[in-house]
């Protein structure tokens, strides 16, 4: 029992030596010490990405985000190599997996960037798998039940409808959207609220096309994730140019800016 | 000689214009027409699905078979459905008209429920089946009089553009038929009573409880309202904070806080009246390029929520947008994880403050629970689970079930196909709760983000 403890102990230390004579010579371990979880973007990720898949872990797309399929790739990892199973790649996740596969950096980034179609299993230098298909060189993390081109035109309603207003202004705005979404009395899509005629200056006068800017975008964003500025209203209306006198009939629960928004 | 090519020039460039008017006035009147040929159809297309609707409640009532009611039902639900995307397509967002539409719901979530039941198992109770015709003799009302307008619209050859108009500018008061018509419509639907839309069977969409009825504490004041935002904020000294009181319209009260730290950076925030807690705040700066991991912000997220005694929260959603973190929080009471208790959070990755903060779900439904035993074994909820769905992780959970109730749960995460799940097993009776189909990372289609 003490000498296979010995033993192991001894692997483990020429494992590491022959790391770090390897690692001098091809600079292959990028690791940066953050422990990488569900969520997080970027290099790290790329490298967890395809370690697991040279030892056939992963079969997704490396794409340098740490979705579903990465989290149960590492805890099948975790679980299989006798580490506590938690999904959270650490210091003793990253060291035994070092160990177990091997990185070419500058080839999956390559790949990465160039949007090919490639695997990486055993480090195979192919170009052409079923299995990990990544089709665009981005890829980015998403709020459940909505798609990027969902915020997009959000963010463009919000935009064309009130840029210039406060922050929170911005994210009430796109969140009586999403509110109206929810209510019974409104269409049931974003594109169908936004779109429902003469229900948004913007939409009428066309600013709704123009180019969006970096805070709308994080204001639907915020929305979406679940920010709600406005105490759920249904409607908002600017007071120096709204032409409906039965506007001013509901209930106001709130200025921001410009905008009252109401039940 | 000067003069008469003079002429000549000038009369070409007045016949040219002449011309070009024309041309523009065609184009012009052909796109006006293409906007009211859209609305036409969007508005008899209604009336159409109107009359469908009415003749298909009538043939549920008429039905013996249950084999045939179920399809009938979905009918309905199909038919209040397309009616109610027709209504969004129609000029009609400054005219209220939300009583109908909310009508329409209303039979679509009746019959949606009714025809998923097993009706063999739970046929239509006597109740059921008295709304059932009273939704009938409403839907006929509606019948009636939108066939009203139609005809109206049909017979003076009244235009829609005309109703878009008169709404945009204001001028409702003039003798509008199809306005006026609409206005009848929604008179009607207001005049039913709603008291019969209460049985269980209609989903109750109403909105969520908007008192914030479990708040603990005493009311605040404007100033301790700025100190709670101060507090949140972490910030000491301000250059300016001042907080104003919400509207009559709010359904509970609350205070808008406005502070500027001492850099300029304004932080903003909803405090409730009662109890002073944070609704949600937003801290506006710049955020630098990113220093700490998704980890170490998540920790710091834990960090600031045990500081401000949201006790024995757990962290179930990370994702990194940028260089900010957006973490969800759910509460727990024993081992069992409260859902409708949920906290978001927006983390700077650059030095870890905390950016953002929503804690309305949490102070709309945070109360101290009892939390009934489960009827059936884990083992049981399992085997009602897909047996494909390779289950990863199981947990009791309470849920906002489908009638806007809440539900002790088995919670199983699993993989199927190489699509992650999340499926809810009731607790009580097994019955699958909910099944959800978790999205994985979306790769950027083009560059447009």
């Amino acid at each position: 029992m003490k000498y296979n403890g010995c033993m192991k102990f001894l692997i483990v230390l020429a494992a590491m030596a022959a790391l770090y004579t390897a690692g001098s010579a091809e600079p292959a371990y990028a690791f940066t010490d953050q422990v990488i979880q569900k969520g997080a973007v970027g290099d790290d990720v790329i490298e967890l990405q395809a370690r697991l898949q040279y030892i056939g872990y992963y079969r997704g797309a490396i794409d340098g985000v740490f979705g579903w399929s990465t989290y149960w790739a590492l805890r099948n990892f975790q679980a299989a190599f006798g580490l506590p199973v938690d999904g959270l790649a650490g210091d003793r996740v990253k060291a035994k997996l070092v160990k177990a596969s091997k990185y070419d950096a500058a080839y999956v980034k390559s790949m990465v960037n160039s949007g090919k179609k490639f695997t990486y299993y055993g480090g195979a230098k192919k170009q052409t798998s079923n299995m990990s298909v990544n089709k665009a060189a981005t890829t980015s993390n998403v709020p459940n039940g909505f798609s990027q081109n969902d915020i997009r035109l959000l963010a463009q309603a919000v935009y064309g409808e009130a840029r210039g207003e406060p922050y929170e202004g911005q994210v009430a705005v796109a969140a009586v959207i999403l509110n109206r979404v929810d209510s019974p009395s409104f269409p049931n899509t974003i594109s169908g609220v936004i779109f429902e005629p003469g229900a948004f200056t913007a939409v009428s006068d066309g600013q709704i096309w123009l180019t969006p800017n970096d805070t709308a975008k994080k204001a639907a964003l915020d929305a979406i994730n679940g920010w709600d500025p406005s105490g759920n209203a249904l409607y908002y209306f600017n007071p120096a140019t709204a032409t409906s006198k039965w506007i001013w009939s509901r209930p106001q629960i709130k200025q921001i800016g410009k905008h009252i928004f109401c039940k | 000689m000067a003069k008469r090519i003079l002429i000549v020039v000038l009369a070409l460039g007045l016949a040219g214009t002449a011309a070009w008017a024309y041309k523009e006035h065609r184009d012009k009147q052909a796109v006006l027409l293409n906007a009211e040929n859209t609305y036409q159809r969007a508005f008899h297309d209604l009336t159409y699905k109107m009359d469908l609707l009415h003749d298909e409640i009538g043939n549920t009532l008429a039905m013996n078979s249950q084999k045939s009611l179920s399809p009938a039902l979905a009918e309905v639900w199909r038919l209040t459905s397309e009616a109610h995307a027709d209504v969004g397509q129609l000029p009609l967002s400054l005219l209220p008209f939300n009583k109908t539409e909310e009508f329409l719901v209303n039979i679509g979530n009746f019959s949606y429920r009714t025809a998923v039941r097993d009706l063999d198992k739970e046929p239509l109770t006597d109740k059921e089946y008295a709304s059932l015709k009273k939704l009938y003799a409403q839907s006929r009302d509606i019948q009636d009089e939108l066939r009203d307008v139609q005809k109206n619209v049909l017979q003076n050859n009244l235009r829609w553009m005309d109703v878009e108009l008169a709404l945009a500018t204001g001028k409702e008061a003039k003798d509008n038929t199809i306005i006026d018509g609409f206005k009848t419509v929604e008179r009607t639907v207001k005049g039913y009573d709603n008291a019969d839309l209460n049985s269980p069977s209609f989903a109750n969409f109403q909105n969520r409880d908007d008192n914030y009825k479990h708040l603990q504490g005493r009311m605040v004041s404007k100033k301790e309202a700025i100190e709670t935002a101060k507090n949140y904020a972490g910030i000491k000294n301000t250059r300016s904070a001042e907080a104003k009181p919400n509207e009559k319209g709010a359904h509970f009260s609350f205070y808008s806080v406005s502070l500027k730290d001492k850099d300029g950076h304004e932080i903003t925030a909803d405090i409730t009246r009662k109890g002073g807690y944070p609704i949600w705040f937003f801290h506006k700066r710049t955020i630098g390029r990113q220093n700490i991991s998704l980890n170490e912000a998540s920790q710091k997220a834990a960090q600031f929520l045990n500081k401000h005694h949201f006790e024995k929260m757990e962290m179930f959603e990370s994702s990194q947008y940028d260089n900010i973190g957006v973490f969800s929080f759910v509460a727990k009471q024993g081992d069992v994880r409260i859902y409708p208790e949920t906290v978001k959070m927006k983390v700077a990755l650059d030095n870890g403050q905390v950016v953002g903060f929503m804690a309305d779900d949490f102070l709309r439904s945070h109360q101290k629970r009892v939390i009934p035993k489960p009827k059936i074994s884990e083992k049981e909820a399992r085997s009602r689970v897909n047996p494909k769905l390779k289950v990863m992780e199981k947990r009791l959970a309470i849920i906002t079930g489908d009638l806007n109730r809440e539900v002790l749960c088995y919670e199983f995460l699993g993989v199927l196909n190489d699509d992650t799940y999340r499926i809810y097993i009731n607790a009580e009776n097994g019955d699958e709760e909910k099944v959800e189909k978790l999205k994985d990372t979306e790769r950027t289609y083009g560059k447009s983000i």
